[in-house]
């Protein structure tokens, strides 16, 4: 139920997001979401693609330090307190959120939201009983297409 | 108001070997050469090794020209003999320990006997006296306390003159300045980046050193040159004076500048010098560049033979305007080794190796930054991002920043800041990087 998300470290400085994304681009590589933390000194910027193996090849050739990292994809009902449910959930649970960040996907009145966890295993567990729907790759990947 | 730095203030008698006529001073030379020869070759065993290596007594010392047979003594001597080693007094007559940073974790520990700490006194009193500076003048110390030589050596020295010393130290310039108005401070001593720092702050204050008391300043433990001295005279209206020295040596008051301002005169009945070619070892003549050595004549507790001091310069015994048969130096323009200063503080790229790779584990590839900002030196350490060391959460990476952060603030002995970049980013020439970019306009 985890997807892979590839990190990639960057400076502070102009230029520096663009040479990562141009190099996919230029090799058919779609991003599906992103996210960019960014500090005083360096950024790191966070994908998801389908094919992140390959992206991670290429961008490991090109000197880019890269990092694989287990995300969980949570759908979310899109109505006040649509995420409050899910973090009420982990709460409970005792679960801490690192990160999280959005899909632009939207299927009827759910979206999808990208979440970094400690223990994703756990997080999974503890969201599934809740009833929280938890997208595995083949599901997020098939809504993608539709 | 400026008062007037006259050259006739009165003698003190302390400075009289300044005035020896050359023979003279030869003579006496020679005769504690062969005491401390004698001492260092009863009591330290390394420097006994090395003669017998050569072959070599304290007997075959016939004339000051024979201590060119002498072995060296190497700044690594002392880390290697770390703690006790070249003491050659036992601690009960030792009264005073400093420390500077060697050039990996340990630092290197320099010794005093009452008699030491007496003459290094003396040597900071002919320091001071030796540029006019005298009984009277109000001397704001704001070089650092501690273990550092610079502030207590200068402390001693100004008290013993009979000036009125502030033990200011390093640090809040704001205070600094506001003494300074407030007592009428006459004379400052501190490292010349720090004195232009002070400068920009009194602007910014709106306060002109030029309306102040303050005359004299004696600015050392870092290198600058002309220019620095040409804008902080011209800018304060003090007289800017160049003082050498090392702690392995004695501390500050080694050499010390004039009026004539031609280059610091050695205290060499003190301290003997020669320059030496770095590669060779051999001894140069008079006006030619080479590498400062010197020996200690007056010091018990770490008589220190033929030290390499690292700095490059000459020496010339051309006669002074100034009445001293004392030899002067030329202002040391570089180091024989990779060592830099910052803000007085002596720094080896191999000290923020030990310092990376004590939180790492593996050397990253990294650079030195040096820069110098309203008169203050910054050391930045880029370093490059590994994949081992990478992680997707800011919070692991800050972690990673500040761990280094400490880890050379301990090593080095000052803050640095830390910064991550891309790997592949950092200069790397003929397959060695250049470790150091100083970037500071001297």
């Amino acid at each position: 139920m985890k997807l892979k998300q590839l990190s990639l470290f960057l400076e502070n400085r102009p230029g520096a997001l663009s040479d990562p994304v141009r190099l996919l681009g230029k090799n058919k590589l779609n991003i599906i979401t992103l996210s960019l933390a960014d500090t005083q000194n360096f950024g790191i910027l966070r994908l998801i693609l389908r094919d992140w193996e390959r992206a991670k090849q290429l961008l490991e050739k090109q000197g880019f330090v890269v990092k694989v990292t287990d995300v969980v994809a949570i759908e979310v009902q899109d109505r006040p307190g649509g995420l409050a449910a899910i973090l009420a959930a982990l709460e409970k649970a005792g679960i801490n959120v690192e990160y999280m960040y959005a899909f632009t996907l939207k299927k009827e009145d759910k979206g999808v939201l990208v979440f970094r966890f400690d223990d994703p295993d756990r997080a999974v567990q503890a969201l599934q009983k809740a009833r929280i729907n938890v997208i595995g790759e083949i599901e997020l990947f098939k809504r993608l297409e539709a | 108001m400026k008062k007037n730095l006259s050259n006739t203030v009165e003698f003190h008698p302390v400075s009289a070997p300044d005035f020896l006529p050359p023979p003279q001073l030869r003579d006496l030379q020679f005769q504690r050469l062969r005491a401390i020869v004698q001492r260092a070759y009863d009591r330290q065993a390394l420097f006994r090794q090395r003669m017998e290596e050569r072959k070599l007594a304290p007997a075959d010392l016939k004339s000051l020209a024979d201590l060119a047979k002498l072995p060296f003594t190497v700044k690594t001597d002392l880390r290697d003999t770390y703690p006790f080693g070249l003491f050659a007094s036992p601690m009960e007559e030792i009264v005073r320990l400093h420390a500077s940073s060697g050039t990996t974790g340990k630092p290197i520990v320099v010794a005093y006997t009452a008699a030491d700490v007496e003459v290094w006194t003396n040597a900071m009193v002919r320091s001071f006296a030796c540029c006019g500076v005298h009984a009277g003048d109000v001397i704001q110390n704001a070089y650092g306390y501690g273990l550092f030589t610079g502030g207590l050596g200068a402390h001693y020295g100004a008290e013993k003159l009979g000036a009125t010393v502030i033990p200011i130290s390093g640090g809040n310039t704001q205070r600094q300045l506001m003494v300074m108005k407030d007592f009428g401070v006459t004379v400052i001593c501190c490292t010349p980046s720090y004195f232009l720092h002070l400068l920009d702050q009194a602007a910014e204050l709106g306060i002109n050193l030029k309306d102040l008391p303050l005359r004299a300043g004696i600015f050392g433990a870092e290198p600058w040159t002309e220019n620095m001295r040409r804008r902080i005279e011209s800018e304060s209206g003090i007289q800017a004076f160049d003082i050498y020295g090392l702690s392995e040596i004695v501390g500050p008051g080694v050499a010390m500048e004039c009026q004539c301002q031609s280059g610091p005169h050695i205290f060499e009945d003190y301290f003997y010098p020669e320059i030496v070619d770095p590669k060779t070892g051999k001894v140069l003549g008079d006006e030619e560049e080479g590498e400062l050595v010197l020996t200690t004549l007056a010091k018990f507790a770490m008589p220190m033979i033929r030290y390499r001091t690292r700095d490059i310069t000459a020496l010339t015994s051309e006669q002074c305007k100034c009445g001293r048969h004392l030899r002067r130096i030329k202002r040391i323009s570089r180091r024989s080794d990779d060592m830099f200063i910052i803000r007085g503080i002596n720094v080896y790229p191999s000290q923020i190796e030990a310092a990376l790779l004590a939180v790492e584990g593996t050397l990253p590839h990294y650079q030195i930054i040096l820069t110098r900002e309203r008169g203050l030196d910054e050391m930045e350490v880029q370093v490059e991002v590994t994949a081992d060391f990478f992680s997707d959460t800011v919070g692991a990476l800050e972690k990673l920043q500040s761990n280094l952060s400490r880890s050379i603030e301990t090593t080095a002995g000052l803050r640095a800041k830390v910064r991550l970049v891309q790997p592949r980013t950092l200069q790397r020439s003929e397959g060695k990087a250049k470790r150091v970019i100083d970037q500071r306009k001297m």
